[in-house]
């Protein structure tokens, strides 16, 4: 029974305390500035919860988680472009109704790759769509071949690279390294409005949270321990009848369509999309987000990006050209005294005091009452 | 010759494999029977292990043929040949430490081995008491929550062996299962095994001859990649070859 439920009740109260922060604290506290900021650092947080099942559990480091947020926060600009570039927005071009890069760079219809993104119902479905299908032939082509640790981690990165270089080269395709800019309206509704970023902050928390417990059900799941056995005795795993490359394919599957949504997310909040979102410097960050969250924790990885990102805006604010040795020595100072993160402190610190500091308490009647209101 | 297939489980012919020309098994061919208690012994680098590595599937034969009930296990992949009844137990405990006893042997109950599948496993009852059915066998019936990392030496080698009579495999493998074992353990172990390869064809690497007398229907003696005797336990003692290169010192 107890194997069964979905949650046990120490991550009952997790998950509920996100969500005061996320729906009732952050935008109580913050302008809508800083919200849309925060709401940014969320879309972040979607590639850490994917790296928190793959590389935590499942031990399958990939360096290049950028490339699927990249590619649905594409597939989301694209369509958005799309409906900014009518031909009455664009009537001064030489080729009226096409994206205004496009232009620029001599095209005169719009590729046939772009038409299908005229449609919402595509564009969405593509968001997941595409990297998905990407991660599997990787995965496919990875996998199969038994490609795993240090080399997977480096393919992957190699991937990153590829892809930077890929959209910065065919800028008359892609935007190039100015990305796809000036975004206005989905299906007329404007997304620049005060209104609009905060209605889109809540959709991305809701978004977040929807994932979460997809995150959460995949591991209560037998396939969620099947991915830790993996991770310690592969061989065991494989020679007790699994084949262990489906398993690892479908995570790896798993975490670049949490990727994409994030992605997506962060071209309707921020208003664009850009190469240096998808490289391997980004990649890195995200695995660094999740790293600081504790990488075996979904929570703590949403955490991780919120308080590495906001660690990120408030330094660099300050001293802009120390902030990379600071999340350099962060990542460092992690993996040395707090290997398990935010959510390993949490677990093996705060968690038991506070519970000690209840039982103490007088009325031990009503545990579950008692440590409910507690945070 | 459809009657030789019946009369043997497990048919091994011609099987070579060669490492960058150096040949750790060597042409070498046996076959074990039903419910027949295998035992492979030999000088250390005889090519014992890597005989259970080509069977199961672990390491790909350069040469020969590995046939299991008729069906050639050579040209299968590894999960292929569990399912098809092959068990296979390593040298050192491979067990799940970061898991629970019960999880360990609830991964290796043979359902929900496709990725769709092991999300829709559900932890019934049926798999619950088949769990502490095996627990029970293996001693580890107090220790179903405990961490496998907490137990002691032998206990992880008994809960490896749990983890495959769950598969209920016709054919074990078993790699030194006593090894580093405390002579109570030990002693515990042959008679776990004696209980559990009653119904099953089992191919046993070990050492401790007394041991292999205890537990050996016959015996296959190794040396460099090839057989140097093979028959009861009797016989293979009395081998004047096998005095030489093994027992005799």
């Amino acid at each position: 029974m107890k194997a069964n439920a979905l949650f046990t009740r120490s991550e009952m109260i997790g998950f509920a305390i996100l969500a005061c922060v996320i729906f009732l604290l952050l935008p109580a506290v913050l302008d809508t500035f800083r919200l849309n900021l925060f709401g940014k650092y969320l879309t972040y947080s979607f590639v850490a919860i994917g790296l928190a099942l793959c590389w935590g559990a499942g031990g399958i480091l990939s360096l290049g988680q950028g490339v699927f947020f990249g590619l649905g926060g594409y597939c989301m600009a694209m369509f958005l472009k799309l409906e900014a570039s009518t031909p009455e927005n664009t009537a001064i071009q030489s080729t009226p109704g096409i994206p205004d890069f496009m232009d620029w760079n001599q095209l005169t219809a719009l590729p046939w790759w772009w038409e299908p993104f005229h449609s919402l119902t595509f564009a969405l479905f593509a968001v997941v769509a595409v990297p998905v299908v990407f991660a599997f032939i990787i995965g496919v082509a990875m996998f199969r071949r038994r490609v795993g640790g240090v080399y997977f981690a480096i393919i992957t990165q190699a991937f990153a690279a590829i892809l930077t270089i890929l959209i910065i080269g065919q800028q008359g395709f892609t935007g190039g390294v100015n990305g796809i800019t000036d975004l206005r309206t989905l299906l007329g509704w404007d997304i620049r409005t005060d209104e609009a970023k905060e209605t889109l902050y809540y959709v991305n928390g809701i978004l977040l949270f929807a994932v979460l417990f997809a995150a959460q059900f995949v591991r209560r799941s037998k396939l969620g321990r099947l991915l830790i056995a993996m991770r310690d005795q592969e061989d065991r795993v494989r020679f007790s009848g699994y084949d262990v490359a489906s398993f690892k394919i479908f995570i790896f599957c798993l975490g670049a369509g949490f990727a994409g949504i994030g992605g997506a997310m962060f071209t309707l909040q921020v208003g664009f999309m850009s190469p240096t979102l998808v490289g391997i410097v980004p990649s890195i960050e995200m695995v660094i987000f999740c790293a600081v969250g504790g990488r075996l924790s979904i929570l703590g990885a949403v955490y991780g990006a919120l308080l590495v990102n906001w660690a990120k805006t408030t330094f660099s604010e300050s001293f802009p050209e120390l902030w990379l040795f600071g999340l350099g020595g962060l990542f460092i100072a992690v993996v040395m005294a707090f290997p398990n993160g935010l959510a390993g402190i949490w677990v093996e610190k705060i968690e038991p005091r506070l519970l000690k500091a209840f039982k103490k308490s007088p009325a031990p009647a009503s545990p579950a009452q008692q440590s409910t209101p507690a945070e | 010759m459809n009657k030789m297939n019946d009369k043997y489980v497990l048919r091994v012919e011609g099987l070579t494999v060669s490492f960058d020309g150096f040949k750790a098994v060597n042409d070498l061919s046996f076959y074990v029977e039903p419910n027949e208690c295998r035992v492979i012994i030999g000088p250390n680098g005889a090519g014992k292990t890597t005989v259970l590595d080509l069977i199961c599937g672990r390491t790909k034969a350069t040469e020969g043929s590995v046939k299991f009930k008729g069906q050639e296990l050579l040209e299968m992949r590894e999960d292929q040949i569990v399912h098809a009844g092959v068990g296979r137990k390593f040298q050192t405990p491979s067990v799940y430490e970061d898991l629970t006893v019960f999880e360990n042997l609830e991964l290796s109950y043979p359902k929900g081995h496709g990725v769709f599948g092991a999300l829709a496993f559900k932890r019934d009852d049926t798999v619950k008491t088949r769990i502490q059915e095996i627990a029970t066998t293996i001693f580890l019936d107090d220790q179903l929550d405990e961490k496998a990392a907490y137990l002691s030496h032998g206990q992880k080698q008994w809960l490896e062996i749990g983890m495959l009579l769950i598969q209920d495999p016709e054919l074990l493998m078993l790699d030194e299962p006593v090894a580093g074992m405390s002579v109570a353990e030990r002693k515990k172990t042959a008679e776990l095994l004696n209980r559990i390869i009653a119904d099953r064809s089992v191919i046993v690497i070990e050492h401790d001859m007394g041991f292999v007398e205890d537990i050996a229907t016959r015996v296959t003696v190794l040396h460099q990649g090839k057989t140097l005797s093979e028959g009861s336990m009797q016989r293979v003692q009395n081998d004047p070859k096998v005095v030489e290169v093994y027992l005799g010192h």
